[in-house]
């Protein structure tokens, strides 16, 4: 973990409240897909915890939607401005679990995490699926850059405009190694029930610190109580407890 | 004796900077970023005598120059903390230490000092009475006088350590329940602990937090608990340790000058992880802007 200066290099936006950013700074304390930075920003309280999409070089990707304050006043980020940013938190994924053909699965804004991840699998020389599930054309985002990858890619929305019509599940392929995941929980926990190997499950929850010391974002798993933010944001299929 | 180090109940601190309870877990996670030796001390996790998980989430909510939280004393329970949490502590932090401790009746928090008593490290006991996040909890010890009163005396019974009351600052008449702890045989008293607080989500039309209402702090309570730590300061003879929003080292001092011994920061670590570190390093350069030589001769000035 680290506390160090960004500065914005570009923003664009990708959907109507989707944007994406990339900054430049010490990238060196994310060593792992999954994992998420946190934003502190002017005139707000808390920081902001946002997935990572990707890291090259110096170069940090994030990809977010805008829900509320903090995000909109993200989003209003130029070229040129700073942001601190506490670096390198969260377990991530853990890509040697992936076997030989793995699946990457993501609902919505839980896609940007699963693009750093097909990267690292791609290079790794997996036969890497990727379903993304949207609600509707209109909001869907990085099919070109799974593309890019050498991704096999399925596009699903919940109304038909594009690609299988329904919800992730309903895109399935017939064979794949591992899970990875990370969405909406409705579509983590459709994913739970039905997949039938091991799988890798991003978590998110409303963060007071981002790094284990308020446990703020604590959350019930079959072996004891975990911090989304320290022990997370992945946990594993089997260790999983799904509160009502 | 250097320009920053006061005492505590007897107990020398090398300066008054204290992490607070629940802001800094058991200390380790910031071991490994800083040496938390420099700390004056820190007060470790609220402890029960049983585990918990607290309350459900989300129990975090932004404010305005602050944030609630509605944890619910999550914490492993007191025989974990002397198992497993202590002796991984006395690895990184070689000083005694503050043990938070909570509960729910008048015998849990006799229960829970009393092994705390038997442990080496512990330096203070600082006993909750003002969680306001459990029903039925911490709460009403903290708001009424006799039962303040009541825990103070049991806790005194079973420890030998200096036992150091943490005030809730949701009572009508913070002066009256400090008198009546220091009247029970407290050694000193900590305050403020959080304020009751809520906010509401505008899209869900529902409480933010899933508890409806909790704990406030952050830099928006510090008049409020600079204001009660001068009037407990002014009532008692007992060292008073003030927090409440404290985020700077221009606010440890104005904390000293109403009268506090020693100052806790709380959610400032939570922001920055490096606060309590940046806090100290910046001591000495604001008592010479204010002419202050030594911070021992600053308290109640």
């Amino acid at each position: 973990m680290k506390d160090t200066i960004f500065t914005v290099l570009s923003q664009r936006k990708l959907t109507r409240n989707v944007y994406e950013l990339k900054l430049e700074g010490d990238t060196d304390q994310i060593t792992r897909p999954g994992q998420f930075v946190n934003l502190r920003l002017e005139g707000l309280y808390l920081r902001r915890p946002i997935s990572v999409c990707n890291i090259e070089g110096r170069i940090l990707t994030l990809i977010y939607k805008v829900v509320g304050k903090g995000t909109e006043q993200l989003s209003r980020m130029e070229a040129g401005w700073s942001l601190p940013v506490l670096t390198g938190l969260g377990n991530g994924y853990d890509t040697s679990l992936s076997g030989s053909e793995p699946l990457l699965v993501g609902g919505g804004v839980g896609v940007p995490p699963l693009y750093l991840l097909a990267r690292r699998l791609r290079e790794e020389g997996k036969a890497v699926s990727v379903i993304l599930g949207f609600n509707t054309a209109a909001e869907r985002f990085y099919e070109e850059e799974f593309r890019a990858l050498g991704c096999t890619l399925t596009v699903t929305t919940a109304d038909g405009s594009c690609g299988v019509r329904g919800f992730v599940t309903d895109a399935l392929p017939e064979t794949y190694t591992h899970v990875y995941c990370c969405g909406p929980e409705p579509m983590l926990r459709a994913l739970h029930r039905v997949i039938r190997t091991g799988g890798s499950f991003s978590f998110e929850k409303r963060m007071g610190c981002g790094f284990g010391a308020c446990m703020g974002c604590s959350c019930k798993t079959i072996t004891g109580y975990k911090r989304v933010c320290k022990e997370g944001p992945v946990l594993q299929k089997e260790e999983i407890l799904w509160e009502d | 004796m250097g320009r920053l180090s006061v005492s505590l109940c007897g107990v020398p601190l090398d300066n008054p900077v204290i992490p607070a309870s629940g802001t800094f877990g058991y200390g380790y996670e910031f071991a490994e970023l800083y040496d938390i030796n420099l700390l004056g001390t820190f007060s470790f996790k609220g402890t029960t005598r049983e585990p918990r998980f607290g309350n459900p989430t989300p129990r975090i909510a932004e404010c305005t120059a602050g944030m609630i939280n509605a944890v619910g004393l999550q914490n492993p329970g007191v025989d974990r903390v002397i198992d497993t949490e202590l002796p991984r502590l006395a690895k990184v932090f070689h000083k005694p230490v503050m043990a938070n401790v909570s509960g729910f009746s008048v015998e849990e928090y006799a229960d829970t000092c009393a092994r705390l008593d038997k442990e080496p490290q512990v330096g203070w006991l600082e006993v909750n009475v003002s969680c306001p996040n459990v029903h039925g909890g911490g709460m009403s010890f903290g708001t009424d006088c006799g039962a303040a009163a009541s825990v103070v005396k049991a806790v005194k019974a079973v420890t030998a350590k200096p036992v150091i009351i943490k005030l809730s600052p949701n009572v009508t008449d913070i002066v009256s329940i400090a008198k009546a702890c220091e009247d029970a045989g407290a050694d000193g008293i900590s305050l403020i602990n959080t304020l009751l607080g809520m906010r509401i989500d505008l899209r869900t039309r529902k409480p933010v937090i899933a508890n409806t209402m909790g704990g406030f702090s952050g830099p928006a309570i510090f008049p409020v608990a600079l204001r009660m730590v001068w009037q407990a300061a002014h009532a008692v003879k007992i060292p008073v340790v003030g927090m409440g929003g404290v985020s700077t080292a221009e606010d440890v001092l104005e904390m000293m000058m109403a009268g506090a011994a020693a100052v806790e920061v709380g959610a400032a670590n939570l922001i920055d992880p490096w606060a309590c570190q940046k806090i100290i390093r910046q001591l000495p350069e604001a008592m010479d802007k204010y002419g202050i030589r030594t911070l021992s001769e600053l308290i109640g000035g």
